[in-house]
Parts: C-alpha cells; structure tokens; sequence
C-alpha cells in the first residue's frame, strides 16, 4: 500500500481508478456504483446527459465531496484518505469558470499558484507562462470582469494549470462557448496532453468526446453503461446506421415502417428530416428498407448507409436519446 | 513513466507541496486576505458601501437630529451631539460592516470560488480566516474614515488619547467577533440575495435598541431592560466611557464593569461563533 512519490513505480498504471462509488443526495443516487479506470497520458471522455452523476464524479475525484461507499485513487493516492496529498496532484476547472472578476487575469493564476504552494516568484513565473500559453498575455493586466465567457474558461483552466496537475478533471469545458473558442479550447486541451497531463473530462456533447476522447465512458443514473475507444463503441452499434431523408408529410409514416422493418429505435436529426436506425445487417437491411419505402409509395430524397455517431451508441446503450443532442455547431 | 513537465524549465519542475505546515497555512490565510481586501476596493458596489454609507449616516444623524438631542445628553458629551454620536456609530458601522463577511462568504460560495480553493492543496483554516481577517482590515479602514470626518465636523474626544485608541480597538474587536455571527448566517442561508436580509433584518432593531444613537432613559421599561443588557450597548457604553469620560454612562455605571463585559461578549461570541462557522462551513460545502 505504500505509494512512492516521483517517477511513479508500476503498482498500477492507471492514473485515476474509482471502484465502487456511491453518492446518494436524500433519494436521488447520484452515482450508483461507479467503477472506471484511466490510463496515464490520455483524454478520457465521460459522456452523458444532464443529471447522470458527471459533476458529482468530477467532485468526488477533485476531493470537493466524500462518497458513501467505493475507493477513489488519483494518482497513486488514496483520495477519501489523504486528500490533501491528492489535491497537490490535480487541477479542476468546474462547470462554471471560478475567477474573481475583480482580480486581473494574472492576479487570479498568480494567487491559486501561491496556494499551490508556490513561491511568490515562481507562481509570478509560472503564471505568465500559462496565461501565454492560454493566448490570455496581451489581456492578462485586465480585470476579469471585462473578460468574455470563453475567456473566463480559458483563465479557470490556466489557473488549473499553474500548480503542474498530473491529471487535470474539466467539468463540461466547453458548454455556453461560441464554436471558435470551443475549437481554441479543445486545441488546448490537445496541447495539455501532448505535455503529458492525463485529462478527464465530462461533454454532453457527442461530437467532443468523439473529437477529443482517447477513450469514452458513457455514463446515465449515476452507472458507466458502457466504455471503450469511440470506434469500438460505434462497432458495438452494429456497424452501420442506415439514414432516410423523408418529405415532412411522409415523416410520421416513414418513421413506423423504418421501426417495423428493423425492429430497432429510430432516432431524428435535423428537426424531424432525417430518419436514422441501426442497420445490424448493412446492406441488406438498405435493401428491406427500400423496398418497404417503394410498397408504402414513400419518395426518399435520400437514403444510405452511414458509419454510426456516438449519438447512435447512447441509444443504444441507453434505450434513450441524449437530451440535448447535436450541440448547434454545423458539423 | 516519467511526465514531461508543462515547460521543460527545470527550474519549474518543483512538486507543489502535498502537506500543510504551520508555516503554509500563515502564507494562505494572507494569500487570500489580500484577495479578498481587494474586493472590498474593487467592487464599486462593495466600496460605496463601505465609505458613502456610514458617512452618510454620520452627516444624517449629526446634523438632523443633532440639534433635537443635544439637550437631553449626559455633560460628558460637551454640549455636542457628535461627540456622544461617534463612539456609538463606530459600533454601528462595526456591526453593519460585519454583513459584509456573510454576504462574501456566500458570493465566493456561489461562485465556485470556495470550490476552488477546497480543490487546492490549501489550508483549509485559510478560507474563513482570510475571509474575517479581511473584514477585520476593511472595518478599520472605514473607522479611520469615520474618525476623520467625525474629527472634521466637531468630534473632540474628551479623556486621553490612549484610552481614545482603546475605544477605537474595542470597536475593532467587537466588529470582529461580529463576523464570526455572520459567517455563520451567510454559511447556512447560503444565497446572496438572500443574505442581504437576513443580515439587516435582525441587525437593524439591534442597532437601534441599543444606545448607539441615543440614551436608552427614554425607552419604555421592557424595551429599556433590553437595550440596557444587549452587547451592542455595553460596547457601546465601554466606547464612550473611554472616549468621553465616566460621565457618559448612566448612573451606577463605571467604565471597568462595561470594558470587562465588553470583553466577555467579544471573547463569548467570537468562541462561540467561530466554532459554529467552522462546522457550518464543513456541511455547506459537502
Ligand atoms: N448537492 C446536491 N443535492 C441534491 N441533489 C444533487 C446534488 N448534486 C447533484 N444532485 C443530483 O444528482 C444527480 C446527478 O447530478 P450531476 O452530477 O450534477 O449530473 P450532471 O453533471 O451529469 O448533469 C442529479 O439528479 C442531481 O439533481
Ligand atoms: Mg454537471
């Protein structure tokens, strides 16, 4: 059990291990036996939607709340009993950027350095490396209160970054953020791996865990229901989604014909327009799906096979589709 | 497997410390000390009301009222109400500033600044005591302010200048002990909005059932009884016996029974309070 700091010896290779974990609120099971292991030097993606447990997860391992029963090691270091040792460790950017708007930008990294335990100069050092690397130097100077949301984040997790985290927990990173600062922010993130920070955060946005995510666990009520490389969870859908373009007065018709000839969900994208179910025999099940169209004298604008999304995957795993799918970026 | 650090600056790679010493814990409670003095000075809102209000009420009462009162005042005041008027509105601002530490406390709650700072290999200690220390320093920036304009319209002590220092950190202390209350509101109601009531609500009647703007002779009896045993009062009374004199008391009083009551109320509640605080803050951030 004893754990030797520094290069860290092989007792285990994963980063972030929780086995077991349980947090109830009054009757709500927030999580409910969470089990979930994540590998040095990669981007994990947990992914679900609102109300699955991500945040109460995301506390746990940050040290911010205790669970009613499981284990939790972050960084070869028993979180429940030592968490000031594991906070010496992580970095947490939460759901909601945590900077004071009365503090310049540099005011608010330099002051989370010194409590990281930094000098005054090398959290001074520290800072304006960060905030470089961020693309936050030529605002630095300026209180946060002027800063735009996507700057906010970027200064929460420059904050994060200045104690060197070996593992970096970021709640939702990019909700409420225009498309090209997410895009800024995921090429950030990259960045923090490429250096060799193990990064775990939570999307309710298949495209980003799809993006970003070295491997994804798909998380509902408080369980991982499923966990993998995004492609293996796509190959675990069946292979192909079969996707039917409908006129909208033939939508309602086309939608109980694709359910009968398949016998699976059938999910919409884009307002109702386009039809998507798995396809678990390719292109024989094209085939059926044609015919049954042609007999119903149903006119497809378009139909095809198409690989899976991790939209597909949640459905799958979940029987329900991800409440807010799609994430109003043009793909 | 070895990490690469961020910046290959070797100078950089120094672990950040797993473990709080004495000595950290000293460098976090003024690391947020200072954060939080800051607030108080770059928060428009947090400033105006630290500096217009209390002035506003020191020229409202002086000058409104001033003349009415003066007759009925104990000799010590010298004929002037500002100088019965200032020992009890360095009480009062003393107890109103204290809201401040409950209406912070639930900002950086909300926030997610607390959070934050719990995630951080951090004292845990530091984030109350940054937070009441700097009120502590704000209180006295705002009881200079008071003094000075206090001093500009007529305010003249009437004893020593050491026993006149001895009222001013009397006030300091109490205000003090008087965070430590709030606190405890701000950690259990928890909503800023909501604090902001929760703190006047009860500190209002307090304030004026007590002696801080006039004598309490003139109160009926159970009002009187009331005014005459509660904290804000004795403080009150212990401030203008120091500053004006014994003759500010009222009959039967003398100055060493209020200071050493003073001192009970302050220590009594500061224990008190700061103990609760400590448990309330461990239950509102879990
Ligand atoms: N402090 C809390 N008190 C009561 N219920 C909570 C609390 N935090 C989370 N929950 C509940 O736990 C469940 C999971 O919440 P959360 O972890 O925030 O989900 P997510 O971040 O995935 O949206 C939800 O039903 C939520 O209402
Ligand atoms: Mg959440």
């Amino acid at each position: 059990m004893t754990v030797t700091t520094g290069a860290s010896d092989a007792v285990t290779d994963a980063v972030v291990e929780v086995a077991g974990v349980v947090r109830t609120f009054g009757d709500v099971r927030a999580l409910d036996g969470v089990d979930l292991r994540v590998e040095p030097g990669i981007i994990y993606g947990l992914l679900g939607p609102n109300g699955a447990g991500k945040t109460t997860l995301i506390r746990v391992l940050a040290t911010l709340l205790r669970p009613q029963a499981g284990r939790v090691r972050v960084a070869g270091i028993d979180v429940l009993a030592d968490p000031t040792a594991a906070r010496a460790r992580i970095g947490l950017a939460g759901q909601f950027a945590a900077v004071d708007e009365f503090l310049t930008g540099r005011e608010n990294v330099v002051m989370v350095g010194r409590l990281y335990g930094l000098s005054r100069r090398d959290a001074r050092r520290r800072a304006d490396e960060v905030l470089e690397r961020i693309g936050l130097r030529q605002d630095a100077a300026r209180q946060v209160g002027t800063y735009s949301g996507g700057m906010r984040r970027r200064l929460d997790l420059a904050a994060s970054l200045v104690g060197q985290p070996e593992v970096m927990f970021l709640d939702e990173p990019t909700t409420g953020i225009d498309p090209r600062n997410r895009l800024e922010l995921w090429r950030m993130i990259e960045d923090l791996v490429a250096a060799g920070t193990t990064v775990l955060l939570t999307t309710q946005y298949l495209e980003e865990a799809d993006r970003l995510a070295d491997r994804i666990g798909v998380i509902d009520r408080g369980v991982i229901v499923q966990e993998g490389t995004a492609d293996a969870l796509k190959a675990a859908v069946g292979g192909a989604v079969l996707e039917v373009v409908v006129p909208p007065d033939a939508h309602g018709r086309a939608r109980e014909l694709l359910a009968a000839v398949t016998g699976e969900e059938v999910t919409e994208r884009d307002g109702g327009r386009r039809l998507r179910v798995a396809a678990r025999d390719g292109s024989r099940t094209l085939t059926e799906v044609v015919r049954a169209l042609d007999d119903a004298h149903i006119i497809s604008d378009d139909i095809g096979l198409t690989r899976p999304s991790l939209d597909d995957v949640f459905l799958s795993v979940t029987g329900q589709p991800v409440g807010e799918a799609g994430d109003g970026d043009a793909a | 497997m070895t990490r690469p650090a961020i910046t290959p600056s070797p100078r950089q790679q120094r672990r950040p410390r797993g473990r709080t010493t004495v000595a950290s814990t000293v460098v976090d409670t003024w690391v947020i000390t200072q954060r939080n003095l800051l607030r108080n000075v770059r928060l428009p809102q947090v400033l105006l009301f630290s500096t217009v209000q209390p002035i506003m009420f020191l020229l409202l009462f002086t000058f409104v009222f001033g003349g009415a009162i003066t007759g009925t005042l104990p000799e010590a005041a010298g004929g002037e109400y500002i100088n019965w008027l200032i020992p009890g509105l360095l009480v009062q601002v003393s107890v109103f500033g204290a809201g401040q530490t409950a209406i912070g406390l639930t900002d950086d709650l909300k926030k997610g600044v607390i959070d934050r700072f719990r995630s951080l290999p951090m004292a845990r200690s530091a984030v109350l005591a940054g937070r009441t220390f700097a009120d502590l320093g704000r209180n006295a920036a705002v009881v200079t302010l008071m003094l000075l304009v206090g001093v500009a319209i007529g305010f003249r002590y009437q004893t020593s200048f050491l026993r006149f220092l001895a009222g001013v950190l009397l006030a300091l202390a109490f205000a003090y002990a008087l965070s430590w209350v709030m606190a405890v509101i701000g950690l259990y109601v928890k909503e800023p909005e909501a604090t902001q009531s929760a703190v006047f609500l009860p500190v209002f009647p307090l304030v004026f059932a007590s002696s801080v703007f006039l004598p309490t002779q003139t109160m009926p009896d159970w009002l009187r009884v009331f005014a005459d045993n509660q904290p804000i009062t004795t403080v009150t009374n212990a401030l203008r016996a120091l500053m004006l004199g014994e003759g500010a008391l009222l009959e039967g009083q003398v100055l060493g029974t209020q200071l050493l009551l003073s001192g009970a109320w302050i220590v009594g509640i500061t224990l008190v309070f700061s103990l609760w605080a400590i448990r309330a803050y461990r239950r509102a951030v879990s």
